[in-house]
């Protein structure tokens, strides 16, 4: 009898080894925490040369943003993410990291048509609808909240 | 002429010669079982050039350009050149045989393209319409990553099923046969074009998952076909199946076919490198280039000294585009299958 997709699926799980979840969640967590302790040590620098809160706030991540381009740009980053995985992808460095890779791959179609069109291209649907969910919040707070 | 037996089954009776071959890749690749026995080593990714597909380019050239060498002929000298490789519009080898000017017939099968050029390059052979004919094939890692999968510097994680995309190609030159040569060199005698098959795998991280049913299918037609069993062969060779595809190939032959593998598989995306080597294999390797060089590296040079005689080499193809997999599509796959014998 011939196998079917139904029964095929089940071999393929068996024979298929799982991603080792609790070793990946165990470095994502000290990753995601250093990026975290990162981020307060550079708020504090800060705060001590003198910077307001608000100026620190947007330093911090601008800094963050600056660092991973930074790494992207000289191969270090995505050795660093292939161990880290969830802790270097959800914080800010995952952002300016799925902007900044495709920038440079898309280099050799030209600045216009190649990185000027595909820069966004992993980003492109965290920009469509994380501003749709914020239009959307807008909306419901007007309506409810003013 | 040739002539076909049971269902699939082309046997070709003049027995076109591979009468030269050659591989070539990367640094990555010198590195493990091809350690010495590649004919160019390309230490750095961009093979001198400004992007990926012109590498990719450079690797199928040098291949050609190596077995014409190889054969002491000239291009001139080739009434045909089958190649293909993984990206679109097959660029790699229409681009790397721009310069050669031999007469092209561009093929695409995605990893199956060295079994699938080797076999249309042999019918030619056969039939007389050519007497000297080029098969050849490359992939390049971050071509295909690029085409694929993510830019090269994105920080992601690859799972334990995913493979490694070989930066590497092969090359054969077929010349009319010799039914008596004894010389050793290998040759063609019968050949199974496979068919497209499908059992709904979608993980285009799971390649070998998705190919083992079209393996499954041609080696179990061409043995059906053939009355064999693995125990005629000396090495019953798949391409780039890694180490999740062999397992569920052997399950799919034995519960389908009743057929038992046993010790006479090995397959090339195993095979490429070596443990010890520092970046993410995972499953194994894979791309059109791996099966190329692993056969044109390693496999072939042991059939011409006589260490291997009789060689069913199946490489395997995903048919996957880079955008069927987001239309919600399924990976149908294809594998042909090569027979390879030396008369030493």
């Amino acid at each position: 009898m011939k196998t079917t997709p139904e029964k095929y699926k089940n071999m393929v799980e068996q024979s298929s080894p799982n991603s080792p979840l609790l070793k990946n969640m165990a470095k994502a967590f000290v990753s995601g925490g250093l990026v975290c302790v990162l981020g307060e040590l550079l708020a504090m620098l800060y705060a001590r040369l003198g910077a307001s809160d608000e100026l620190v706030r947007m330093l911090v991540p601008v800094t963050l943003i600056g660092l991973t381009v930074l790494l992207t740009a000289i191969g270090v980053y995505d050795k660093i993410a292939k161990h880290a995985g969830a802790g270097t992808i959800v914080p800010i460095t995952g952002f300016a990291n799925s902007v900044a890779s495709p920038a440079m791959e898309f280099q050799s179609e030209g600045r216009i048509l190649g990185t000027g069109a595909n820069i966004f291209k992993l980003a492109g649907p965290v920009l469509v609808y994380g501003g749709g969910a914020a239009v959307l919040y807008g909306v419901i707070y007007w309506l409810f909240a003013r | 002429m040739a002539e076909r037996i049971g269902l699939d089954t082309i046997t070709l009776q003049s027995r076109p010669r591979i009468a030269a071959f050659a591989a070539v890749g990367g640094k990555l690749e010198a590195g493990g079982l091809l350690a010495g026995k590649l004919a160019r080593i390309f230490d750095d990714d961009t093979m001198g050039q400004d992007s990926w597909e012109k590498a990719e380019a450079q690797l199928q050239q040098a291949a050609a350009e190596s077995v014409l060498h190889r054969a002491g002929l000239s291009a001139k000298e080739i009434d045909l050149h089958f190649a293909g490789d993984l990206l679109g519009q097959c660029s790699a080898s229409m681009f790397g045989s721009r310069g050669l000017g031999m007469p092209f017939v561009g093929i695409y099968g995605a990893c199956s393209t060295m079994a699938l050029s080797l076999a249309l390059a042999a019918i030619t052979v056969e039939s007389g319409a050519a007497q000297t004919a080029l098969a050849s094939t490359s992939s390049h890692f971050c071509s295909a990553e690029k085409q694929f999968r993510q830019p090269l510097e994105y920080g992601g994680q690859r799972p334990p099923t995913a493979q490694w995309t070989a930066t590497a190609a092969g090359a054969c030159l077929l010349r009319g046969g010799n039914v008596n040569d004894d010389t050793g060199t290998p040759q063609i005698t019968q050949i199974c074009l496979g068919r497209v098959t499908d059992l709904g795998v979608k993980d285009a991280n799971n390649m070998g998952a998705a190919m083992a049913p079209a393996a499954a299918s041609t080696v179990g037609s061409f043995l059906r076909d053939t009355q064999t069993i693995p125990g005629d062969y000396d090495l019953i060779l798949t391409g780039d199946l890694g180490s999740v595809g062999s397992d569920l190939l052997r399950q799919l032959l034995l519960r389908d076919w009743g057929v038992d593998l046993s010790d006479r598989h090995n397959d090339c995306g195993m095979m490429l490198y070596s443990q010890e080597q520092p970046n993410e294999i995972n499953a194994g390797a894979s791309g059109c280039g791996c099966s190329a060089a692993v056969l044109c590296g390693d496999i072939l040079p042991r059939m011409a000294a006589g260490e291997l005689r009789r060689v069913l080499f199946i490489a395997t193809g995903a048919l996957l585009s880079s955008v069927s997999p987001f239309q919600g599509e399924s990976i149908p796959s294809i594998a042909h299958a090569v027979l390879i014998e030396s008369g030493k």
